[in-house]
């Protein structure tokens, strides 16, 4: 088996046992205080840094290249409020653009 | 379909909160005095614009599984069998990078951790058989409740989160497939067009809203600044895990704190 597809089922059967764990079994329950405001906060983490390791990532080097461009015009673009599509067009333009004048 | 995005963003807006409270969005959405039939309609509208703002994505999915050197039945099987946007993107993303097996399905794992809640918020309003349950429950994702919490009332709950999971699983598959089959032969053509900064620009579109709030965005440049500091240092994939790690134990710190702080103010008062 491939690396992609051992990672396809062990991923595909613990997210559907998260997803699932609510409606089959915990019912009515809430989850404690502390839990619930950790798995809040937790996603700002990994988007975070997601972000910035694939835009500066460049195997185990840090490259500040045309992909940091583009993810600063994404952000300039989601300060003016653009709609998501328009966020991914202006960034990949961005890059696309810094590349051809290099 | 400007407007629809926006309010794309909105809703996600308003789920984050109602992690927070059930009441906060019970006054949200208190304005529902309608009629069944227009309930619906809108809760039909609100899917509608959730799936068109989830096509790129699903493209730009397709794309990078296939820049990966995934098989197109192995990106499709992701779609299906996972089907939780973000998870997908940091699993064959870090399988991209050359990262091993282990952190590309824990990344994507502590990624999903946030579907437990979803599931919790959701359980009332997703009742009936337990093979029921099971069937609905593969539509917890983001979108799906998003549009589900945005009604008050539980069959409408119930409803909203069918219509828009249902909505996005269609579409996300369908792009899926057309963004690997597309892009898959033409490796330069997303260089070219600067196709390999959507996924990055798409995790901070996600991660945008959030940034609002002052704790989420400590938490993002805590993250962030963690993750970049290791990338020369550790293997791909551990930089996001060490990240999310590092924030996590320090956030339980937090609470814990703020849990004692009231509780003092409590016996004080």
């Amino acid at each position: 088996m491939s690396d992609a597809l051992i990672v396809l089922v062990v991923l595909a059967a613990g997210t559907y046992v998260l997803k699932a764990a609510g409606p089959l079994a915990l019912g009515n329950r809430r989850l404690p205080v502390r839990l619930q405001s950790l798995v809040d906060l937790l996603p700002a983490a990994l988007l975070a840094s997601l972000a910035i390791v694939s835009t500066v990532g460049d195997g185990p080097a840090v490259t500040l290249d045309a992909r940091l461009v583009g993810l600063v015009f994404a952000g300039v673009a989601l300060w003016r409020r653009a709609p998501f599509v328009i966020v991914i067009v202006v960034a990949s333009a961005a890059t696309a653009a810094v590349r051809v004048f290099n | 379909m400007v407007t629809c995005l926006h309010h794309y963003i909105g809703n996600d807006k308003r789920h984050k909160s109602s992690l927070g409270s059930q009441t906060g969005l019970m006054s949200v959405s208190a304005s529902d005095s309608v009629d069944d039939a227009g309930i619906r309609r809108r809760l039909r509208r609100q899917a509608a614009s959730i799936t068109v703002a989830v096509a790129p994505f699903g493209i730009v999915f397709g794309a990078s599984a296939a820049t990966a050197g995934l098989r197109l039945f192995e990106a499709v099987g992701y779609s299906v069998f996972v089907f939780a946007g973000s998870a997908q993107f940091a699993a064959v993303e870090i399988l991209g990078d050359g990262g091993s097996a282990a952190s590309a399905a824990i990344a994507g794992l502590l990624l999903n951790v946030r579907s437990l809640a979803f599931g919790v918020i959701m359980a009332p309003a997703l009742t009936g058989a337990f093979w029921q349950r099971a069937l609905m429950s593969q539509l917890m994702i983001d979108e799906a409740t998003a549009v589900g919490v945005a009604a008050v009332e539980k069959r409408h709950r119930r409803y909203g989160y069918l219509v828009g999971g249902l909505g996005v699983f269609v579409v996300w598959n369908l792009t899926t497939v057309l963004g690997f089959v597309v892009f898959s032969n033409a490796g330069d053509l997303i260089v070219d067009l600067g196709l390999d900064v959507a996924g990055p620009a798409a995790f901070l579109a996600l991660l945008w809203p959030r940034l609002a709030d002052r704790r989420q965005l400590a938490t993002a440049a805590a993250g962030a600044a963690i993750a970049v500091a290791l990338v020369p240092f550790t293997p791909a994939g551990v930089p996001i895990l060490a990240s999310m790690l590092g924030v996590g134990a320090a956030g339980l710190v937090a609470t814990s704190s703020v849990n004692e702080d009231s509780s003092e103010s409590e016996s004080a008062a």
